[in-house]
C-alpha cells in the first residue's frame, strides 16, 4: 500500500471504494511498529482508538456520507495538544504520566472532521530546541539521513509526515518550530496567523508566540488541514474572529500579477551556499510564471533573534511556573513546599528547559526588566513594522526558511549554535503573520532545502497559492525518503 | 556578566534546585547568551510602543452565564498526593 500519497489522493481513493480507512490505518500502525524504532516519531502510539475512528469512518464512506476532506485521514499530533484519556508529555518527564481531562480545541476539531489520531509526536521538551534531540524520551531521527536531526521542536509530526509514519500532521511554530523541520525534512509546513487556530488545551510555551498549525506532503494537503482547524474559538481569548475561507479555492489561480518581495537581510555571510542557491533557483521559477519580484529590506531582522530570547523565555518562565509538583505532574518530596517545588522541578526538567525558566526569570527579575524584556517588546515592535512597510510594497516575502540544512545529531551542543538555526523563522512569529516551509531542492549530498513564503496577516490563501504554483512548476515534494 | 550569586538567586527564584555543577554551567551559559541579547542595546528606540502581542487583544468579554464545569474527580486524578477532595501539600503553616 502506498503510504506517501497525500492526503487528496488518499481521500479519493476511499470515495472511489479502492480502500477504507482501517485498512489505511493499519498499514500505517504496521509501518510505525516496523520503522519508528528507528525513527522515533512517536511518543505515544494510540493504535486501539485509531482503529476505533477509522471504522467509524469506514462506515460512512460505505454509506456515501464522509464528513469531508480529512475523514479516515491518519495523523500525527505534536505531544503538546491535551487529548482527553491519552497521556500528553510535552516531552517531559515531568508531565510524563499527564492524562488530560479534556481535548485541545485543535484536537476536537479534528476529531469532528473524522481524522484518525495515530499517535502523540515528539518533540523538544515544552517545544524548547530546533532538533528533536531534548526529548526526555528519546531522539527523532531524520528519515532522510537517519544520523541527522529532524529540526525541531516539532520533529516527531515532521519525521513522521516525510517517512510515511503519517499521512499529515499538526505541530507549534513558536520560533520556527514547524517551518524548520518542515524544511529539515521535506515536507509542507505551515505557521498560520497568530489566532488564526485555537490554542485552548495546547501546553502553553511562550503565548505571545504559540502557533499551531499543519504538515502535508505538498500544500493542498496544507491547506486542507488548516481549513479544519482554523476558526476562532471562544475558549481562547486571543483567538481571531473572522471567517474561514476555502483555503483550496484560490490554489490553481497562479502567480501572474502578485510581487514577491527577496529581503536582502536574509542572504547572510555563512548560510550554505546550496541553501542559497537552491532558494535564488525558486525565486527565478516564480518569476518565470509571472511573479514580481524586487528587493526589500527588513531592516530589524538582525536584532530578532535576540528580541526571541528575550521574550520567548520570558513567557516560559511564567507559564512553567505551574508545574509545582501540586495540582498535576511529577513530584518530587521536600522539606518544605519550596523544597518540594524546587527539587520537582530540578528532577522533572531537562536542561534546556531549565536553561530558558532561568533565563526568563532572570530578564524579569527585578532591574533588568526594563532593560531587557521592556527593550525587546520596544524591538519586537520594529520587527512588525518592517513587515507592515513591505506589505505596502508587495505581496509576499520569499525567502529560505533555514540558513542550514539538516544536521548531525549531537553538533550543536553549544545553545547559541542551536538557537541561530532559527534566525529567519522567528520574525514572522514576532509579527504574527502567516508563512510556509515548501521543498525547493536538495543539496549534493541528497538532504532537503525549504522556501518561505511570508503573507499578510489573515492572507493564508496568497501564501498558499503562490506555494501551490511553486510546488506544481517543480517536482521536489514528490520525492520520499528510502527507507527499507 | 551575571555572577555565581546572581544564578543562585535567580535559580530560588525560579524554584529550581540547581546542583553546583549545573549552577556553573548555567552562569557560563547564561553569560554567552545574554552576550548576544546585550546586541539590543544598540537598537535605536526612542518613542517606540512596546509589543505584547502579535495581534492587538483587547478585553473578551462574554455573558456572565453559568455553565459546566469539570467534575472534581477528574481534575483531582493526576494530584500526585491528594486527601479527599484536596490536594495535599507539605504543611506551609508552622505550629
Amino acid at each position: 500500500m502506498d503510504l506517501q500519497r497525500p492526503i487528496h489522493e488518499l481521500t479519493a481513493a476511499y470515495r472511489r471504494g479502492e480502500t477504507t480507512p482501517s485498512a489505511v490505518t493499519e498499514a500505517y500502525l504496521a509501518r510505525i511498529e516496523k520503522l519508528d524504532g528507528r525513527i522515533g516519531a512517536y511518543i505515544t502510539v494510540t493504535a486501539e482508538e485509531a482503529r476505533a475512528t477509522a471504522a467509524a469512518a469506514d462506515r460512512r464512506y460505505r454509506d456515501g456520507t464522509p464528513l469531508g476532506p480529512l475523514d479516515g485521514v491518519p495523523l500525527s499530533i505534536k505531544d503538546v495538544f491535551c487529548t482527553r484519556g491519552v497521556r500528553t508529555t510535552c516531552g517531559s518527564r515531568i508531565l510524563e504520566r499527564f492524562v488530560p481531562p479534556y481535548d485541545a480545541t485543535l484536537v476536537a476539531r479534528l476529531a469532528a472532521a473524522g481524522a484518525v489520531m495515530l499517535g502523540k509526536g515528539n518533540l523538544d521538551e515544552f517545544a524548547m530546541g530546533s532538533s528533536t534531540e531534548h526529548s526526555a524520551f528519546h531522539v527523532t531521527r531524520n528519515p532522510w539521513d537517519l544520523s541527522r536531526v529532524p529540526g525541531g521542536s516539532s520533529g516527531g509530526p515532521a519525521a513522521a509526515v516525510a517517512g510515511g509514519l503519517a499521512a499529515g500532521g499538526f505541530g507549534t511554530d513558536t520560533g520556527g518550530s514547524i517551518r524548520q523541520p518542515a524544511a529539515f525534512c521535506g515536507v509542507v509546513g505551515l505557521k498560520p496567523t497568530y489566532g488564526r487556530i485555537s490554542r485552548y488545551g495546547l501546553v502553553a510555551f511562550a503565548s505571545s508566540l504559540d502557533h499551531p498549525g499543519p504538515f502535508g506532503r505538498d500544500v493542498t494537503d496544507a491547506a486542507l488541514l488548516l481549513a479544519a482547524a482554523a476558526g476562532h474559538d471562544p475558549l481562547d481569548a486571543t483567538s481571531i474572529d473572522a471567517p474561514v475561507p476555502d483555503y483550496t479555492a484560490d490554489l490553481p489561480r497562479g502567480v501572474r500579477g502578485l510581487r514577491l518581495g527577496v529581503p536582502d537581510e536574509y542572504f547572510i555571510a555563512g548560510m550554505d551556499p546550496e541553501v542559497e542557491r537552491a532558494v535564488r533557483a525558486a525565486i527565478e521559477v516564480l518569476k518565470g510564471l509571472g511573479a514580481g519580484v524586487e528587493r526589500v529590506s527588513l531592516p530589524a531582522t538582525p536584532y530578532a533573534l535576540a528580541t526571541y530570547y528575550v521574550i520567548a523565555p520570558a513567557e516560559a518562565s511564567s507559564n512553567l511556573a505551574r508545574y509545582d509538583g501540586v495540582k498535576y505532574g511529577l513530584r518530587v518530596d521536600g522539606r518544605d513546599l519550596v523544597d518540594m517545588e524546587s527539587r520537582t522541578r530540578a528532577v522533572g526538567f531537562g536542561a534546556e528547559v531549565k536553561r530558558r525558566v532561568m533565563l526568563g526569570t532572570y530578564v524579569l527579575s527585578a532591574g533588568y526588566h526594563d532593560a531587557y524584556y521592556g527593550k525587546a517588546q520596544k524591538v519586537r515592535t520594529l520587527v512588525r513594522r518592517d513587515f507592515d512597510a513591505a506589505f505596502g510594497r508587495v505581496d509576499l516575502v520569499v525567502a529560505p526558511t533555514t540558513p542550514n540544512v539538516a544536521f548531525v545529531h549531537g553538533e550543536k551542543e553549544d545553545p547559541v549554535a542551536m538557537y541561530l538555526n532559527d534566525v529567519f523563522t522567528i520574525p514572522a512569529d514576532m509579527a504574527g503573520v502567516p508563512a510556509v516551509s515548501v521543498p525547493c531542492g536538495f543539496t549534493a549530498a541528497g538532504l532537503p532545502i525549504g522556501l518561505q513564503l511570508i503573507g499578510r496577516t489573515l492572507d493564508e490563501a496568497t501564501v498558499l497559492r503562490a506555494a501551490y504554483a511553486y510546488e506544481q512548476a517543480t517536482d521536489w515534494h514528490r520525492r520520499r525518503p528510502e527507507l527499507a | 556578566m551575571i555572577s555565581r550569586e546572581e544564578v543562585e538567586h535567580v535559580a530560588r527564584l525560579a524554584r529550581l534546585a540547581l546542583t553546583a555543577e549545573e549552577l556553573e554551567r548555567m552562569r557560563a551559559q547564561l553569560n554567552a547568551i545574554l552576550v548576544h541579547i546585550d546586541a539590543l542595546r544598540a537598537v535605536d528606540t526612542e518613542g517606540v510602543e512596546p509589543t505584547s502581542h502579535a495581534v492587538p487583544v483587547v478585553n473578551v468579554m462574554r455573558e456572565d452565564e453559568p455553565r459546566a464545569c469539570f467534575p472534581r474527580d477528574a481534575m483531582l486524578a493526576n494530584a500526585p498526593d491528594r486527601s479527599g477532595e484536596f490536594f495535599r501539600v507539605p504543611r506551609i503553616i508552622e505550629d
